[in-house]
């Protein structure tokens, strides 16, 4: 299989980086410091003793918890490297070799993940070791597998999505406000700041539901919720059905606009 | 069956016009104005399995755009081509795997890891089975003769070496035809002359068919019999670069030694004095009237020593690209080329 061979040169690539990963590491866990800081501020100061059903030790855990999500959902530089190879003209690399370039983007991506997971895992079980007082209780045996599988599909539905938003560049030339914007989106609906379940306090209530049926949620807050046991039974069964379809969804969405790029692409430039 | 036939090949793109200063720009939001730019326009050419032909031209004048279309990676506006018996902007599969673009300012290898890595992963790309690949290498980093570099990474090669590596991991899936685009770019003259050695060996032996463009007069000369002109798009030359000097260099340099260490005066009137140095002068005389002129020298003075050459090649391309832009020439001898049959 072409693509494994792909995956396993691609990871000797990224090994050369470790250097860089062990400090990127490091410094992703300063403003997490901040994050805690500012929620023990917050407990502290409004006096109440949870927010949207966190308590303070769960809001600590939602936060770690978050940060493992985003391990496997985020694709850093992916979107800018597509809409980079399109308008430098090193998308021929993909028309000219008998190769597919969202399957061989994919296997790069996943040995990136593989790598970047080896190298982190030491520093992240220090973190959660220190914090172990936070977790109340480790969940089942069909909860964890929940978990796995809604790390994984938030794996899937980060690569495919952020694909398709590199691929807008086949139609803009400047396309990084946009990944700006989806950027700073991203962060808040996917509730990589807070838990969604927060916002009903404040949001109409349409919005809230607009927002947990969003495919941002699933790269975040989903699979942690799922972990803290807080999507149970069968919100959590079609929770994990919803992420699988916007999965397939954006899967399809980027087929289709490769193929239309791609015919765009062969006829204005090159 | 030809490796290359091309067919009336034209290939129009639409170019945003925009707008001078900050209105212009604000205008331009609402409504674009265009313009269509013919890169190419009606070019027809075919080439026979082992030749290696050179594709001249000024910048813009639509080479690159011709290979991308022999490569698949723009399909034209109007015209049809068949290369390897193929269309190539259908991209199969089976067409991929016979040929490769080249292109002297894209790297196409992993900059932080060594050549081999690379090597390892075109193999795969290619589904080439391992023993034919172990041989194809062994073969070629000989040929290239860079069989101890292939383990070091690509940022430490020097310019030559990666190129010899480009070339390299582009013939490891054994192409019969490669487009070179500017394969020597920024080369200094001896990796040139090196680069030039191996992918004339390399013809010699695998038969591989080559058209390569270059603007290093020296690449076209040490490889190719057979030259394609082209400038605004247009086919202006197809025949032998040793024809190209009857065809356009309508002069003819003509080098005389006279006796007593100085010229005479008065050569004017038998053509331009290009150079004169002591007793050597150098005439530029129209082709026609050579023997005439020196008939009529030879009469006049006491000639030394003389001799009769062509310009330097660079000299009648500039000549050719200049005379395209004025719309002085035709089509009508690109038909009347002798390649090898």
């Amino acid at each position: 299989m072409k693509y494994a061979k792909i995956l396993r040169i691609s990871l000797v690539e990224r090994l050369v980086y470790r250097a860089d990963f062990f400090v990127s590491t490091l410094f992703r866990f300063l403003p997490l410091v901040t994050t805690f800081l500012l929620w023990d501020a917050i407990y502290d100061s409004s006096g109440s003793t949870e927010f949207g059903g966190f308590t303070r030790d769960k809001m600590i855990a939602y936060l770690l918890l978050v940060q493992i999500s985003r391990m496997f959902s985020s694709m850093p530089g992916l979107s800018g490297s597509i809409a980079h190879d399109i308008r430098h003209g090193d998308l021929k690399k993909y028309l000219l070799q008998p190769i597919d370039m969202i399957a061989y983007l994919l296997s790069y991506r996943i040995a990136h993940k593989l790598a970047y997971i080896a190298t982190t895992a030491l520093p992240y079980a220090i973190l959660f070791f220190l914090c172990r007082h936070v977790f109340t209780s480790f969940p089942d045996f069909i909860t964890f597998s929940a978990y796995v599988a809604s790390l994984v599909l938030s794996f899937m539905l980060g690569f495919f999505f952020e694909a398709c938003i590199g691929m807008v560049g086949f139609w803009f030339l400047e396309v990084t406000s946009l990944f700006y914007i989806v950027g700073i989106l991203n962060f808040f609906v996917s509730g990589q700041m807070f838990p969604l379940d927060l916002l009903a306090d404040w949001l109409p209530g349409w919005v809230v539901v607009l927002l947990q049926n969003l495919p941002f949620q699933y790269l975040a807050y989903f699979p942690a919720m799922v972990f803290l046991e807080m999507k149970t039974g069968w919100e959590l069964a079609i929770g994990l059905l919803l992420e699988a379809a916007w999965a397939v969804f954006f899967f399809l969405l980027a087929r289709w606009m490769y193929r239309l790029g791609l015919r765009r692409y062969s006829a204005y430039g090159g | 069956m030809p490796i290359i036939e091309a067919d009336g090949l034209s290939k129009t793109y639409r170019v945003f016009q925009k707008k001078e200063g900050l209105l212009g720009a604000l205008r331009g939001l609402f409504r674009r104005e265009y313009k269509e730019v013919r890169a190419v326009d009606g070019v027809s050419f075919q080439i026979e399995p082992g030749e290696i032909v050179g594709f001249l031209g000024p910048n813009g004048a639509g080479k690159t755009t011709t290979l991308k279309m022999l490569s698949g990676l723009i399909y034209p506006t109007t015209g049809t081509a068949q290369v390897l018996g193929h269309v190539p902007w259908k991209r199969e599969d089976a067409f991929r795997r016979r040929f490769a673009l080249v292109m002297g300012q894209k790297n196409q290898l992993w900059w932080d890891l060594p050549a081999g890595d690379s090597f390892e992963l075109h193999r795969e790309i290619y589904s080439l089975p391992l023993d034919q690949f172990k041989r194809t290498l062994g073969e070629l980093t000989d040929l290239f003769g860079v069989g101890s570099l292939v383990r070091q990474p690509v940022r430490e090669l020097s310019l030559g070496e990666r190129m010899k590596m480009e070339l390299i991991a582009s013939l490891l899936h054994q192409p019969q035809l490669l487009l070179l685009d500017e394969p020597t770019i920024g080369l200094d003259v001896v990796a040139q002359v090196t680069i030039q050695k191996c992918l004339r060996d390399y013809n010699a032996q695998r038969g591989v068919t080559i058209l390569l463009t270059s603007h290093y007069m020296r690449d076209v000369e040490a490889l190719c019999r057979r030259v394609l002109v082209i400038t605004h798009g247009k086919l202006v030359y197809d025949g032998p670069l040793a024809r190209i000097h009857e065809q356009f260099g309508q002069t003819k340099l003509v080098r005389l030694q006279f006796e007593n260490n100085e010229c005479p005066p008065g050569l004017e009137r038998y053509g331009e004095v290009a150079r004169r140095e002591g007793p050597v002068a150098d005439l530029k005389v129209e082709r026609g009237q050579v023997p005439e002129v020196l008939a009529a020298i030879l009469g006049a003075y006491t000639v030394v020593d003389m001799s009769v050459q062509d310009p330097p090649l660079d000299q009648v391309i500039a000549k050719v690209f200049e005379s395209g832009s004025n719309g002085e020439l035709t089509t009508k001898d690109t038909k009347g080329h002798e390649g090898k049959k």
